[in-house]
């Protein structure tokens, strides 16, 4: 198996580290799914996991916002420093850190009873905001942000269902916004949609990096080099790579990774 | 050679059909035959037989409205009772006992094992446990201290409104929690990790994302609960004094439609029966209803999406 | 860390910050909603309990084999026993058996078989809504149509009544049961040229033969728990029915009578009867059990 070999930044990049894994460890009952993983991810920055099925990537997501965890016989050891503080550490609250680190699932998911809007707020609901200006303010923020906003602005009331697949995630990434995490987490956002569909959110990914971290798990090679500012290579509960994204894919250091780029196997 | 095996699909079908269209052919001879059984009653009274109060087989006087009424309010306090406690049963069982499976589904057949236990055996363990707890236990007491309001008041004795209604609770919880942990269980994970990852605890993800999601369902559980109370016949003719009255209160005697022909058809003949077979005719279209309206429900919610319980 | 928010000059013009963290409030709800839920499940629990346990306690003084064998007898005398009664209840729930089993069978066959027709459509939601149905109204039905013309209660009467709750149990199972045998079976039976009688009788029905007899078992069950019915056409009897053309007694009717007379003794013998009763009910939900038990392909079939 190649070395774990892990890029510095580069000079040019002030970003600091706004999470990071420290020997992540995770598994299904008997399952080692991860193997002890150590990730930094970049603050305001796009970071990209990508390697093939089964490699662990979304068991790895899903160790950063501790929903894993949900899971009926899943285990995680190690730890994920959120600004310093180990979020797996016992006094803290997993439902604050969920708050605090957002994500949208590969198929999208709306509250079906609920409206348009009735989603897009329903994480401030949660959080106590009973303001009705505030909620309509924020929602339209979180809709514009997810490029979302023109298209439901007069049918706000309508139910989540209503819309196009494309749409409907977008409205799971505005409901995942409206609550203002710091991280958004993705776990192939786009992998039910259509290429249109598809490039209008990563033209709001390039946008949303802007006020939050981003983290996306993608299985497709040409997105990762779209949108991402660093990737991560997995290969079996493994980190094989980390680095600029471009380098990782025009100058790769490990075998595999190239093996991979170049579509040896997938 | 084809037209003998043409011959075996043909009698196969038409003799198979025959038992579906018999399942039918009951449903529409019951109406029939509990019309022409009482119809010396129907033509006596009328539809004032609905809204009649006065049930004297003395007389030859009888009116329907005391046993609508007991079994209306009886029906009310088993749902009032009945219903929370079976939906905080399927929360348990589907919501918080996921990492447990073994566990939850132990616990659900010992819910289920209160279905089995014949009605029979209610009603007598109502007559000599039951009763005499609730009486001194509960509506003595009531009584006693707030027996001003008209619902607490008059002299309990335990036959009464209020023992019918508890022992309909307990008979109608298994058959509502099973049904509503069903239902839970067809919600989709997503929903749930979706309302999770906005932060959320994990009330708020049964009460904001699951119950939700599941409402039809859980409104169709709900109302083939009440099916079932509106139609028991045995726990409820043992325990609630089988006296037709209109009482505000909890805690006095009454009847319910189908406790007041336990009661008194044997004894019954002429005019009397046919009265008797029309609070029947009532009750079978009360159920059909009812029961149609749950099935309803529950097909829309089950049935689109393969159920696996 | 409070994080503010931050909006566009065009919109709001003050800043507004999020509540951090969950409230104790949230705290506390999601708490005490456990507790109340797990205070439910005792709650239901507890009669459980009770009622089994007064059963077995109180009907067990009651036991003996002469309880088991004698005929009854009057409040006064001793040595009463309930044979009469579990004879009775035994040839009710096998007449009523003979009768739903095989119209059951067929309905529930067609239903899976044929399940596009509009008569299977209807039918099966007419069998669903006659499951759990009030039986008091079957009992009148049959005294209707058998005992008022025959002017005579009769085994045979309480039988019929029995197999009207039986027949919609029956039906439900196994048109579910065999809905799960897979396609591809009687695609490959018929592709031989087997012809679809014998695929449906052959193939189909040997390979749901489980749910069919997880059916047939629990609507036995249930047909030996009913009172209702039974009371209005078998009415009851202190000996041993000579046909089934004449009135009979019952286990369920034995109980209801003697429970509710003054007669301590009798009293006894209702928990006694009870008890008997409830071990014939376990020993089915037993074998039921360990068939498939109630759930086929995710379904209830018991309500």
């Amino acid at each position: 198996m190649g070395e774990q070999k892990i890029s510095y930044y580069k000079n040019s990049d002030l970003s600091s580290v706004k999470l990071a894994t420290k020997d992540l460890k995770a598994r299904f009952g008997k399952l080692q799914v991860l193997k002890g993983i150590n990730l930094n991810f970049p603050e305001n920055r796009v970071t990209a996991i990508m390697g093939p099925s089964g490699c662990g990537k979304t068991t790895l997501i899903r160790c950063l916002n501790r929903i894993h965890e949900l899971t009926p016989g899943a285990k995680v050891e190690g730890e994920v420093i959120l600004d310093g503080v180990n979020i797996y550490s016992p006094q803290v609250d997993p439902v604050s850190i969920r708050r605090r680190i957002g994500m949208v699932f590969q198929k999208a998911n709306p509250f079906p009873t609920m409206s348009i809007y009735d989603n897009a707020v329903a994480g401030l609901k949660l959080a106590g905001v009973r303001n009705k200006e505030i909620l309509d303010n924020l929602a339209e923020k979180s809709l514009r942000m997810a490029f979302l906003w023109d298209e439901v602005k007069d049918i706000l009331k309508k139910p989540g269902t209503n819309l196009s697949g494309g749409q409907q995630q977008r409205l799971c990434i505005a409901r995942a916004l409206a609550v203002e995490p710091e991280i958004i987490l993705m776990d192939e956002p786009c992998s039910a949609l259509d290429p249109i569909a598809t490039a209008k959110i990563e033209e709001s990914i390039a946008s949303l990096k802007k006020e939050f971290t981003i983290v996306i798990v993608t299985h497709n090679l040409q997105q990762a080099a779209r949108v991402s500012d660093y990737t991560a290579f997995m290969y079996l509960g493994q980190l094989i790579e980390f680095g600029d994204t471009k380098d990782i894919f025009e100058y790769p250091n490990n075998s595999l990774t190239e093996k991979y780029i170049t579509g040896e196997f997938g | 050679m084809r037209f003998r095996l043409l011959r075996g699909d043909t009698i196969l079908t038409i003799a198979l059909a025959a038992a579906a269209l018999f399942v039918i052919g009951v449903v529409v001879a019951l109406a029939v035959e509990l019309f022409s059984g009482s119809s010396a009653s129907i033509f006596k009274f009328g539809p004032g037989f609905l809204i009649g109060s006065k049930w004297q087989p003395s007389n030859n006087v009888f009116g329907a409205l005391p046993y609508v009424y007991g079994t209306l309010l009886t029906s009310a306090i088993a749902i009032l009772l009945g219903f929370p406690i079976s939906l905080g049963i399927a929360i348990f069982i589907s919501e918080k006992l996921k990492s447990h499976q073994t566990f939850g589904y132990g616990l659900g057949t010992v819910v289920d094992l209160l279905a089995a236990v014949p009605s029979v055996i209610y009603g007598l363990w109502g007559v000599f446990v039951l009763i005499p707890f609730l009486k001194d236990y509960v509506e003595k007491p009531l009584n006693k201290s707030i027996g001003f309001i008209s619902l607490f008041s008059g002299h309990p004795f335990g036959y009464d409104f209020f023992t019918a209604g508890v022992i309909l609770a307990i008979m109608i919880i298994p058959t509502m929690s099973a049904v509503t942990r069903d239902v839970l269980n067809v919600v989709p994970n997503s929903q749930r990790e979706a309302m999770y990852s906005l932060g959320a605890t994990d009330w708020e993800v049964t009460q904001k994302s699951v119950l939700p999601y599941a409402r039809s369902g859980i409104f169709g559980a709900f109302i083939l609960g009440l099916g079932r109370a509106f139609g028991e016949t045995m726990a409820v003719t043992m325990v609630i004094g089988n006296i037709p009255s209109i009482s505000s209160s909890l805690f006095s005697p009454g009847a319910t439609l189908s406790s007041i022909i336990a009661n008194q058809f044997g004894e019954s003949s002429g005019l009397f029966q046919a009265a008797l077979i029309e609070l029947g005719l009532i009750l079978f279209f009360v159920a059909l209803l009812i029961n149609g309206l749950a099935r309803l429900l529950l097909w829309r919610m089950t049935r689109g999406t393969q159920v696996k319980a | 860390m409070e994080p503010k928010l931050k909006l566009k000059k065009d919109m709001l013009t003050t800043e507004y910050s999020l509540p951090t963290g969950i409230s104790f409030w949230r705290k506390i709800v999601n708490k005490l909603m456990t507790v109340l839920v797990i205070i439910a499940v005792i709650l239901a629990i507890i009669p459980l309990i009770l009622i089994l346990g007064d059963v077995i306690i109180k009907g067990a003084p009651a036991l003996s084999i002469g309880f088991l064998t004698h005929l009854q007898k009057p409040p006064n005398v001793s040595g009463g026993g309930i044979a009469n009664a579990i004879v009775g209840t035994f040839t009710m729930v096998g007449i009523a058996a003979l009768i739903s089993v095989p119209i059951g069978i067929g309905a529930g066959v067609f239903f899976s078989e044929w399940s596009s027709s509009k008569i299977s459509t209807v039918s099966g939601f007419m069998n669903d809504v006659l499951t759990g149905f009030p039986s008091i109204v079957l009992g009148l039905f049959v005294f209707v149509i058998i005992v008022y013309p025959t002017k005579q209660f009769s085994a045979f009467a309480g039988g019929v009544a029995l197999s009207f709750v039986m027949l919609p149990i029956i039906a439900r199972t196994t048109g579910e049961s065999l809905k799960l045998v897979p396609t591809t079976l009687r695609e490959a039976s018929m592709a031989l040229g087997i012809p679809r009688w014998k695929t449906v009788l052959r193939v189909v029905i040997s390979n749901g033969k489980n749910g069919l007899l997880t059916g047939i078992l629990l609507s036995v069950a249930r047909a030996t728990g009913e009172t209702a019915p039974i009371l209005l056409t078998a009415s009851t009897s202190i000996y041993f029915a000579k046909s089934i053309f004449q009135p009979t007694a019952s286990l369920t009717v034995l109980i209801y009578n003697y429970a509710t007379s003054p007669y301590a003794s009798w009293q006894t013998q209702a928990w006694g009867a009870a008890l008997v009763l409830i071990l014939i009910m376990l020993g089915l939900n037993l074998l039921v059990k360990l068939t498939i038990g109630r759930n086929v392909a995710g379904k209830r079939m018991d309500i």
